[in-house]
């Protein structure tokens, strides 16, 4: 497991803004992933993803990596924000172009 | 015992909530991908609870996540979920 947690680490400390979703911002194949990307899309938000659905290291990895058992998963700055809940509660009360901002993220105006 | 029974038994136990909402939304994912067969598959949980006061949202899906690490483990597969304080939910 640790080598997996090595890799995840390496691509959200590569990653400002990295996803973990099953599917690809292109095409989801899921619809709580779906509604992630859509978010950060129409914010504007430059991010990187990773399906894990190519991989069941990945898949079983990011869930004890971070401590959360669900997918998909999003982390800005290394840190984890949350799940498809948490990003669309602060995506739909507005906190979420602020929090980005103030991470440093670039976002559309 | 059904799937949705245990979690509001557990959730009724850990966070004395109160208000609580299991919703058994597995028939609007019959046949996807990696959808289980036979259902209880997919819920979506309204939790009103004092027990989420002053923690952060993330915090709070980890707290209602332990409570249920065994369905998540096991039969369930996605778990959507409201979390909101007594305050929260009177404001709403």
């Amino acid at each position: 497991m640790t080598d997996i947690h090595d890799a995840i680490k390496a691509q959200i400390d590569a990653n400002p803004v990295m996803v973990f979703m099953k599917g690809t911002p292109q095409f989801p194949q899921c619809g709580f992933s779906s509604v992630v990307v859509q978010i950060l899309d129409h914010l504007g938000v430059d991010y990187h993803a990773a399906n894990v659905l190519e991989s069941d290291d990945l898949r079983q990895g990011v869930k004890t990596f971070s401590d959360w058992p669900t997918i998909p998963q999003l982390y800005v700055k290394g840190e984890f924000v949350g799940g498809c809940d948490i990003i669309r509660e602060m995506f739909e009360q507005g906190e979420l172009r602020g929090f980005l901002e103030e991470k440093g993220v670039p976002v559309a105006a | 015992m059904p799937v949705s029974d245990s979690i509001h038994e557990k959730l009724t136990k850990g966070l004395a909530p109160q208000r609580l909402e299991v919703i058994d939304e597995s028939h609007l994912h019959a046949g996807h991908a990696s959808a289980p067969e036979g259902g209880e598959s997919h819920f979506r949980l309204l939790i009103v609870s004092a027990a989420f006061e002053g923690l952060s949202r993330v915090a709070r899906q980890r707290l209602v996540n332990g409570l249920l690490s065994e369905e998540l483990s096991g039969p369930v597969h996605a778990l959507a979920m409201k979390t909101l304080t007594p305050d929260e939910a009177a404001a709403a």
